[in-house]
């Protein structure tokens, strides 16, 4: 593993970023509508006024002169402004980005936390009972829908057994350390759920193979007891193919944390998203979307990283 | 001895057709069979049903408007609050949920074996533009870009599968590439090639149906996909608009009564739930079935 590789893998997303973007802004552009239909049916707005907003957001220029606008100020930092509330895109987003992490890195834990262990108890009672249950259990994990768990939770925790409130990041007026847990228990349980399904499927096959090498025959032949051939022999090589999972699962996590954020009231820019959706904010949109791909692409590329760390076989050249 | 080993030989050790050897593979694993039996016990209820239900999707009964209603012997699953029945809404809900699945699995199969061919078949500059192509539409995150495709275009119906299918179909992509890179390579292909067969011949007549098995795993598996993704959406309120009900856009209507009518929360969610579960067994149990690891 060299500091070349990672820069190599970090220009080599420039292309990809400029391709996802050029495919954005065309969507974004040519779809019938466009932003500024919100004032043209306004009576008190009148047509002078409507080209004042078009030549203030560049809107009278052809599109692919847009384009490189957008690019060259996307580039500088600036995103553009939002044309819900005026203010730049990238603040906003900053704003906003603090729960979503809060929300995300719990999830990202807590599947962790549970997973490996999940896939651990699988592998190596594997064909019992337990192991097919898991088995079953993963299945119908992967198989739910989240916004309908969101909604069950919420009916169990919140309605009928009056526990935990309901939506919502903290209460008004309260913000003490539980007041907050109480709020991001249930949404960040809904956000793993998938993702303790999927990769404790993957650990588990990880572990399979691994535990049929002869290496682990030889670390039980010397007399290491099963926990430490488990943990401190397998667990490392068993992993190797789960990270690449991990990776490919955080688009997925991103479509989650939209639909979690939206149920439960959760302030971060997944929710922004959806405001911003309905206010057909397409500055606000552009830079969400991109700042998503950005996050699947820097998890493919951390992904590719720990591959390595965890192989030294691996040497990317 | 050996009329012995004649005499005794089990019907399954005799020389089977791989079609017969998928099948009695397939009748192995339990809850795939379980799985295909719930699907086409679905496929006949939302088919057949419409036809012996007492009401319209969109009938109402303005008796009970105003609240959800509760479950009655005239209505199994309740009222919703603008008076219709829900059992009739869950089951034209499946109608359109389950096309939707469908017709997004159809799409998303021909985008990614078309897309894969080609890229795997001709190799050089065509798969490296379509490789990057695949990356850039796997790099974005997938229901956002629904969402706003959805917003932007106000799709009907069929241009909403097309739309779903057209963000679904990259993992198919990249396996058809990978079965076209291995099997391109093969003695028949040459052997096609010699006796003069051209690009589209060799590619989906020799090819293409070696590479079947996956290709029906990955379709199966994109049914799920497809009907996840359009719930999702229409329970944002972005997919299929009422008075049309979907299991998506029913869980949608349901939200704000979720404290009032549980009822009317639990039975959609369910059917996605349980629809989507015996897509998945039926997906693995094909690719025991078609793909022995032996």
């Amino acid at each position: 593993m060299s500091l070349g590789y990672i820069i190599r893998r970090i220009l080599g997303a420039i292309p990809l970023l400029l391709g996802i973007s050029v495919i954005l802004f065309a969507i974004i552009h040519f779809a019938p509508g466009g932003p500024l239909d919100v004032y043209a049916d306004n009576p008190s707005v009148s047509q002078e006024a409507l080209q004042q907003i078009k030549e203030a957001y560049g809107l009278d220029k052809p599109v692919p002169v847009q384009y490189a606008m957008w690019l060259k100020a996307m580039v500088a930092g600036n995103w553009g402004y939002s044309i819900r509330t005026g203010r730049p895109v990238l603040q906003m987003i900053l704003e906003r980005i603090g729960p979503t992490l809060e929300l995300g890195g719990l999830a990202l834990g807590l599947s962790l936390l549970v997973a490996i262990p999940l896939g651990i108890v699988s592998a190596s009672r594997r064909g019992s009972r337990l192991d097919e249950g898991l088995t079953l259990a993963s299945f119908t994990g992967i198989s739910t829908p989240v916004f309908w768990l969101a909604l069950l939770l919420q009916l169990l925790f919140s309605v009928e057994l009056g526990w935990l409130p309901s939506a919502g990041y903290q209460s008004i007026g309260g913000g003490g350390f539980t007041d907050r847990l109480s709020h991001i228990v249930m949404p960040a349980a809904v956000l793993s759920l998938a993702t303790i399904a999927s990769w404790s499927r993957f650990i588990r096959s990880g572990m399979i193979d691994v535990l049929n090498q002869d290496y682990i025959r030889t670390a039980y032949a010397k007399g290491r007891s099963e926990w430490a051939v488990v943990f401190y022999h397998a667990l490392r090589n068993a992993m190797i193919p789960a990270v690449t999972v991990i990776a490919v699962d955080f688009a997925t996590v991103i479509s989650g944390a939209v639909i979690t954020e939206t149920v439960f009231a959760w302030p971060g820019i997944g929710r922004l998203f959806m405001e911003s959706m309905n206010g057909r904010d397409y500055p606000m949109l552009m830079g969400l979307m991109m700042m998503g791909s950005v996050g699947i692409i820097l998890a493919n590329i951390i992904a590719d990283i720990a591959y390595a760390a965890l192989d030294p076989r691996i040497r990317y050249g | 001895m050996v009329e012995i080993a004649t005499a005794g030989a089990p019907v399954a050790d005799a020389p089977q057709s791989y079609g017969r050897r998928v099948v009695r593979r397939f009748l192995k694993h339990r809850l795939a069979v379980v799985g295909l039996g719930f699907l086409v016990v679905l496929a006949l209820i939302v088919v057949f049903a419409p036809f012996v239900l007492p009401y319209e999707f969109d009938q109402q009964d303005f008796n009970l408007i105003g609240e959800p209603g509760p479950m009655t012997l005239q209505h199994w699953l309740g009222t919703d609050e603008l008076g219709r029945d829900n059992l009739t809404r869950l089951i034209y809900g499946g109608r359109v949920s389950l096309a939707v699945g469908l017709a997004g699995a159809v799409v998303s199969t021909l985008v990614g074996t078309v897309i894969g061919s080609f890229s795997g078949f001709y190799r050089g500059w065509m798969d490296v533009v379509l490789m990057r192509f695949t990356d850039i539409m796997l790099s974005i995150p997938t229901l956002p870009l629904v969402l706003l495709l959805s917003s932007l275009f106000r799709p009907s119906p069929p241009l909403l599968v097309a739309i779903v299918g057209t963000l679904i179909w990259m993992g198919t992509a990249r396996l058809v590439r990978s079965q076209f890179l291995a099997l391109r390579e093969r003695e028949f292909v040459e052997a096609a090639r010699a006796l003069g067969a051209g690009g589209a011949r060799l590619m989906f007549r020799h090819i293409l149906p070696n590479a079947v098995g996956p290709i029906t795993v990955a379709a199966t598996l994109a049914v799920g996909m497809a009907i996840m993704l359009e719930s999702a959406l229409s329970f944002l309120g972005f997919g299929i608009q009422p008075p049309v009900p979907t299991w998506g856009n029913l869980l949608n209507a349901a939200s704000p009564w979720l404290s009032q009518a549980p009822w009317m929360a639990i039975p959609p969610g369910l059917c996605i739930l349980c629809t989507v579960l015996s897509v998945n067994f039926l997906g693995d149990g094909l690719r025991d079935a078609m793909e022995p690891k032996e």
